[in-house]
């Protein structure tokens, strides 16, 4: 996928002056904090349930290999297949050759992060096939030409009046010409456009939110029951998973799974979790005769090495947007990339580069809001205050940043002169700002006062109150 | 390239990142046999029941999820039940139900206006009627294995899916299902303990299918069932 990061700025400008955008913003993540933490209330166990998500995927991350090769070893007893690839283009080309060898016309998918991370619907077009999102939301946004801009709520930025229009625009050359208004009407709508396409589709993608090493099997997650009828139906199933996904028993999904509704939607346990193990049997009446899991690295395998491996223990529960207030300002779309949102300040610069997402890891208030809600306790104000020195260290700050750190650090370096000049600044300015007690405007310090004003200083520096301190 | 080639690749990029070769022998062993032994991680005591305070909690938690729950006494009051399930609905007496052979242990006969048909669900159904290997108090969720017996089409294309469920196979929590799921593959397959013991398709049903993807307002029957009634069965015949 191509991204836009690279112009973060002005895609946050845009989102907030978006009016139709800010009124959703308001109204989901207000609703997705209070049933987070309702749920989590509800749970005596819930903390405690956290630490062992997490105690399981650094366990799985310690030994990805083998449980990757165990993993494989039961697929392939069960009669399915794994295709191991590198970049997002390798598995796309893999994906298209099977949808090939299915004789495919259109396809059927479920939600998926990855698909995203390798353009998978523009790619299958391209090649004649024509790929049908069946989550409501991915529906909406592949109808609207548009990018999820949530990870489980991909229409999150669409009002109801939006969806409205856009189906009455693209339904109407189906015969449904009457504009509907109500949210049960264009579900209703939406289904009964979408299950003609559901039994014609000749193969059906889902992602998984887990890879079962014990048993071979894909595990995936919806309350609408799209990613079944996705993988039931059609004569073939191709499960699309990032190497992370694996996890070594039945029991330790569970555990997992234990925390990742709540932590997504508030809810006790998604309506349907749906593990899959290999083609249909001999004497099974349905599901699909053949089964494909394509696994993506992209850059993980090399993340595992890094500074940045937590993040590998992202289960996408999307509670870190759902809780940041940059992202409830600006939404999802101005990331640029498939993930947005903390998670996405830390994943995207590492998985397309930092220069391309410099911007990211510098869109925080370092609230550490999202660190407090991830169930798998991953440090994410941390991780982003890493990307922010690799890139001052890269020399990829803007010159007028590194020069007015690369000053501050010279005199910090020299603390009789660094006191004296503090000293006399803050003095100023306190003196300047007393009668108001804050400045709406400073000179140098546009980009703070841009958006909030200064408050004036009390007229000593710390240093200097320190010492009085420690005098009296 | 992907096939062998990408998973070289890939595996050599793991070891690399994690400092290491192959895990030898010894490491491997330990692994294998945390996987041969799946123990339950914490279970959330909630559900930790005598069984008719988990059934309760069971019908409690399945109706927070707009499920609805229906007690019988006894397995000759089932076709009663889903008959006047199916009347006050204004649904079809037409049902779709699965070829398994626990739902024969009810009187169907006793009702000749249903029409049953036995197999997989088409198009065309409107209302299914399945068991389930046990639901779980912990959520008010159901587990369906797939099998001749029972073909998932009939747990999503159905508008309605009514689940007759005999109150002794409610359990705690999820857990038990693994466990149950195990000990009935050990034998089949061959291999239990092997993994090779799960069926194509587990499916865990909590509530029908619904959506809050426009404007996070609550529609039920997305794409899956609109209606998910569950039938619980005091005791069982003789
Ligand atoms: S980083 Fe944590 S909170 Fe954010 S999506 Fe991943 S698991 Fe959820």
């Amino acid at each position: 996928m191509d991204a836009t990061s690279r112009t973060f700025v002005a895609n946050a400008r845009a989102g907030l002056r978006d009016a139709a955008l800010q009124t959703s913003l308001a109204r989901f993540q207000g609703g997705f904090q209070v049933k987070r933490a309702e749920a989590a209330e509800r749970l005596p166990e819930f903390e405690a349930l956290r630490d062992e998500a997490r105690a399981i995927k650094d366990h799985v991350l310690a030994h990805l290999d083998h449980y990757l090769e165990r993993f494989e070893e039961r697929v392939r007893a069960s009669g399915g297949t794994v295709h191991w690839c590198e970049t997002p283009e390798q598995a796309r080309e893999r994906i298209l050759a099977l949808c090939r060898e299915a004789d495919a016309k259109t396809v059927t998918k479920s939600k998926s992060m990855i698909a995203e991370e390798m353009a998978l619907n523009p790619f299958l077009e391209e090649h004649g096939i024509e790929p049908v999102e069946t989550d409501l939301g991915e529906y909406v946004v592949q109808l609207a030409d548009e990018r999820p801009s949530h990870i489980i709520a991909p229409a999150v930025h669409k009002t109801r009046d939006q969806v409205a229009d856009l189906f009455h625009e693209k339904h109407t050359p189906l015969g449904r010409t009457r504009r509907l208004e109500r949210v049960e009407e264009l579900v209703e709508e939406a289904r009964e456009v979408l299950r003609p396409r559901y039994l014609a589709a000749d193969v059906g993608i889902t992602g998984a939110n887990f890879l079962i090493a014990e048993t071979g099997s894909s595990a995936v997650v919806t309350n609408e029951g799209n990613a079944d009828l996705t993988q039931i139906l059609p004569r073939m199933h191709i499960v699309i998973a990032t190497l992370e996904k694996v996890v070594p028993t039945l029991e330790d999904a569970t555990t997992i799974m234990r925390v990742l509704a709540r932590s997504a939607t508030g809810q006790e346990f998604s309506t349907y979790t749906t593990v899959s193990t290999g083609p249909r049997r001999p004497g099974d009446a349905d599901g699909p005769e053949a089964y494909h899991v394509v696994l993506l690295d992209n850059g993980r395998s090399r993340m595992l090495g890094s500074e940045f491996r937590e993040v590998l223990r992202c289960i996408k529960c999307g509670a870190c947007m759902n809780h940041c207030p940059v992202y409830g300002a600006v939404g999802g779309h101005a990331y640029g990339w498939v993930y947005p949102g903390p998670v996405g300040a830390v994943l995207t610069p590492n998985l397309i580069g930092l220069e391309e997402a410099r911007h990211l890891p510098n869109a925080s208030s370092f609230c550490g809001r999202c660190e407090e809600v991830c169930p798998v306790r991953i440090p994410l104000p941390g991780l982003m205050r890493k990307l922010r020195e690799q890139e001052f260290a890269q020399g990829l700050a803007p010159a007028a940043v590194r020069r007015g750190i690369g000053a501050w650090a010279w005199l910090a370096r020299r603390p009789a002169l660094y006191r004296c000049l503090t000293g006399i600044g803050i003095g100023m300015m306190g003196a300047l700002g007393r009668r108001r007690g804050r400045f709406v405007r400073l000179p140098l310090a546009g980009g703070w006062t841009g958006a909030r004003d200064m408050p004036a200083p009390e007229g000593a520096t710390f240093h200097a109150l320190w010492r009085k301190e420690r005098k009296a | 390239m992907s096939g062998a080639g990408g998973r070289e690749a890939i595996l050599g990029s793991i070891r690399r990142s994690l400092g290491r070769g192959p895990l030898d022998e010894a490491a491997r062993a330990t692994l294998d046999a945390r996987i041969a032994d799946p123990r339950p991680n914490l279970v959330p005591a909630r559900s930790d029941l005598p069984q008719a305070e988990r059934v309760a909690l069971f019908t409690e938690m399945a109706e927070k999820v707009f499920a609805t729950v229906d007690r019988v006494a006894g397995p000759e009051a089932v076709p009663g039940a889903v008959a006047d399930y199916l009347a006050q609905h204004n649904l079809p007496p037409a049902l779709a139900m699965a070829p398994d052979a626990a739902l024969d242990a009810y009187p169907w006969a006793d009702k000749p206006l249903l029409a049953i048909r036995r197999g997989r669900a088409e198009e065309a159904d409107r209302v299914a009627v399945t068991g389930a290997v046990m639901g779980f108090a912990e959520t008010g969720t159901l587990m369906m294995a797939s099998g001749p017996e029972h073909p998932s089409t009939l747990n999503f294309l159905p508008e309605t899916h009514i689940v007759v469920l005999p109150a002794e196979r409610i359990g705690g929590a999820y857990e038990e299902g693994w466990a149950r799921l195990r000990e009935q593959g050990a034998g089949e397959a061959g291999d239990a303990d092997d993994g090779g013991f799960m069926p194509r398709t587990v499916n865990l049903v909590t509530g029908p299918s619904r959506t809050a993807d426009i404007e996070q307002t609550i529609a039920l029957g997305a794409h899956g069932p609109r209606r998910l009634h569950i039938v619980i069965v005091e005791e069982e015949a003789p």
